[in-house]
């Protein structure tokens, strides 16, 4: 070893926090670099969380009603959707696929399962809502055949989905001849979303999540510790842990407390526990499992996975798939939320669904981006939304702000970036 | 070896340049007449070459000379259009890059293989990653790379947990041939290892060759530079136009009769490989 490399490699002041080669050397502790770290490094999420903060300061300091329960609520319902299309969205993006059709896919998984469960048909509801997504997972699967055997690009295979499903949901909603729409009829499926846990069940529910993660979360680290490798200081950990509980304290308070002026209505809508359950379901998947580290890898460098003998093409199926599945989900709660499935489908969805894991900070070319991006991202633009709706905007404002966000994030997110995409 | 050629003359102007070993035991690795076609285009014509256990030979060749499609076609890239590969003595098909690394090929690619995106320890276990129930074992993958790491004396990374796109070339080199030797391969293929390196760079790569020789490991390294090749190789191995055209003990050669044989394809300085059987 020539000497000019160990100086390259040992700085004055050296980082030794993340030192993983000198054996015997405790990990020293320096909380400013660690704060530097989370504020540029490469899961930055303390650029949008403050965005987020300043949107929500701006929208309460404009509306009293804002930072409400009742209006919390709401808002978080409002978050599902965009946060589940957002996370399916996310399976492709890694890979550098998109997903252009999303939108109108949840639209026909929700409609599937609205029609089945509807007096006329009388399919049992523990049949219809699997295969509402089962549908969802064989369009997917369709585009993982044309993407991946005759190797067309995602986003002109799924902009053809988008035209076919959006025919197809078109033709089996007016051949019901119930006026352009079908109506939830199924108590199950209406409760994804209209249904609450009871106030003692929310309290249980968050504490055990809470203790859940908190004990991985420690666990994790005091293992690192013991065996001497690349580990966060116990006090960064505390700070995290600290945070989870307010978080969690809070949602506690939002749920709990009584939303309506006539009648009681408290508890933690259902969908919550749906959305953390994808939520950990996905990211267990991309960072504990073979599976999710090869999903990395291709978007990482496709030929350098397939010369570490990963079955590339296997991986690819297995995340459109899994796109399929989430956006299945996604619309059994979207056919929840509005109490039906029309013929005419929102088609900002998709596009808002690709905005919240970019806004999180999910790269659109592959690679780099984890499933939580999505639920921040989500949670941003029903903010937006929600807060414009409460500031009585036009339509038009809310679009221009909602792509003024997203550039904004985006551009944020790419400087951040740029100074170090490396944890040094 | 029965077609090992008999006259100076049929090694230097035929298309079959051979490269037969002649020793006791079966070479690591042999090739016969491995030609390789991609649509007219022949890249590779009746390539013979025996890889022994435990020296570097070092493959040259001007640039489209087949060094690289040679490579390729030895670590599963792509399966020749015709020729045999045989692994210890038996015949095995090499098809897919997964075949050839069970088998014990390791390949260092001049674009690295690495991906960016990933950390060390990920790049390191790439494709063969440990777990414990199904669930990656991280503790146990960082303990590893740490310690091969600490093996080769690649003491220049930070952390093992920092992205491969952070780091510098020798250092990204470092790490993928630690990455093959944490495979236990018993042929390592580099190629171009020391392009694009500055001098401590080089010599570093040059002494973890030299460190994968010693621990008995079968080496072929691709190179221009021709100065690494004389201080490391045991071997020189010398591609024309998709035609092995010479090859023997390093001793046969000295760095005009090489740039000879790679510009021109003969030199009537060098004797033909059936020659010299020592």
């Amino acid at each position: 070893m020539s000497s000019d490399l160990t100086s390259e490699a040992l700085p004055s002041g050296s980082v030794t926090t993340t030192s993983g080669l000198a054996d015997g050397e405790a990990p020293k502790l320096d909380l400013a670099l660690q704060f530097r770290k989370l504020w540029k490094g490469d899961s930055g999420l303390v650029p949008i969380l403050v965005g987020l903060v300043i949107l929500i300061i701006y929208f309460e300091s404009r509306s009293s009603n804002f930072l409400t329960a009742q209006n919390l609520t709401n808002l978080m319902v409002q978050a599902t959707v965009y946060m589940l299309l957002g996370m399916a969205e996310i399976w492709l993006l890694l890979l550098g696929e998109i997903d252009l059709s999303v939108g109108v896919t949840c639209a026909l998984s929700g409609m599937v399962a609205t029609i089945l469960t509807d007096p006329q048909y009388h399919w049992s509801w523990f049949i219809a809502l699997p295969l509402g997504v089962v549908t969802s997972m064989a369009v997917s699967g369709l585009y993982a055949f044309f993407v991946i055997k005759v190797r067309l690009p995602s986003f002109i295979v799924t902009l053809a989905g988008f035209l076919a499903v959006q025919g197809v949901l078109i033709y089996v909603v007016d051949k019901q001849k119930t006026g352009g729409s079908v109506s939830v009829q199924e108590t199950v499926l209406y409760d994804l979303v209209g249904g609450n846990f009871t106030v003692l069940a929310t309290w249980l529910f968050i504490i055990i999540c809470i203790a859940v993660l908190a004990f991985m979360m420690i666990r994790s680290n005091e293992r690192r510790i013991r065996n001497n490798l690349v580990a966060q200081p116990r006090l960064l950990l505390l700070f995290k842990l600290i945070g989870l509980v307010l978080v969690g304290l809070g949602l506690v308070w939002v749920f709990n407390t009584n939303r309506s002026n006539f009648l009681v209505l408290e508890g933690m809508p259902f969908a919550i526990p749906i959305d953390l359950a994808i939520l950990a379901g996905g990211t267990f998947i991309l960072t504990k499992t073979r599976a999710g580290r090869y999903i990395y890898a291709i978007g990482g460098n496709a030929e350098a996975a397939r010369r570490s003998g990963i079955a590339v093409n296997r991986y690819r199926l297995f995340a459109f798939l899994a796109t399929g599945f989430t956006v299945g989900v996604a619309g059994l709660l979207y056919a929840s939320r509005l109490g039906g499935i029309t013929d005419g489908v929102d088609n900002t969805l998709t596009l808002l669904s690709v905005g919240s894991a970019v806004i999180g900070g999910t790269s659109l070319f592959g690679g780099r981006g984890k499933m939580i991006h999505a639920v921040i991202g989500g949670i941003i633009i029903a903010t937006i939304y929600n807060g414009m709706a409460l500031l009585q905007m036009a339509a038009s404002t809310e679009y221009i702000v909602t792509a003024a966000v997203l550039l904004a994030a985006v551009t944020i997110d790419s400087l951040a970036r740029r100074g170090s995409t490396i944890v040094k | 070896m029965d077609d090992t050629p008999e006259t100076f003359e049929s090694v230097i102007a035929g298309p079959r340049g051979s490269g037969v070993v002649p020793s006791d035991g079966p070479p690591l690795l042999s090739l016969r007449g491995i030609t390789k076609s991609f649509g007219a285009v022949q890249a590779l014509r009746h390539v013979d070459l025996d890889i022994p256990v435990g020296q570097v030979t070092a493959l040259v060749g001007d640039n489209g000379a087949g060094k690289s499609t040679l490579i390729k076609t030895i670590s599963g890239i792509w399966a020749p259009t015709s020729g045999t590969i045989s692994w210890k003595g038996k015949e095995v098909h090499v098809h897919t890059p997964r075949d050839a690394s069970d088998l014990g090929i390791a390949t260092v690619y001049q674009d690295l293989a690495l991906c960016d995106n990933l950390d060390i320890v990920q790049n390191m276990y790439l494709g063969r990653e440990s777990t414990k129930g199904g669930i990656l074992d991280e503790i146990e993958m960082e303990i590893a790379t740490r310690k091969t790491l600490a093996d080769l004396a690649v003491t220049t990374v930070k952390s093992v947990r920092q992205l491969v796109g952070s780091l510098s070339g020798g250092q990204r080199q470092s790490v993928a041939v630690a990455r093959a030797v944490m495979r236990e391969s018993e042929l390592v293929i580099l190629d171009e290892p020391t392009a694009a390196l500055g001098v401590s760079q080089t010599a570093q790569v040059l002494e973890l060759i030299k460190t994968l020789k010693s621990h008995g490991l079968g080496v072929i390294v691709i190179s221009h530079n021709l100065s690494d090749v004389f201080e490391v190789a045991d071997r020189l191995a010398v591609m024309y136009l998709g035609t092995l055209v010479n090859n023997g003990p390093i001793e046969n050669y000295d760095t005009a009769s090489a740039v000879e044989l790679i510009t021109t394809g003969s030199s009537s300085r060098v004797p033909g490989p059936g020659a010299m059987s020592n």
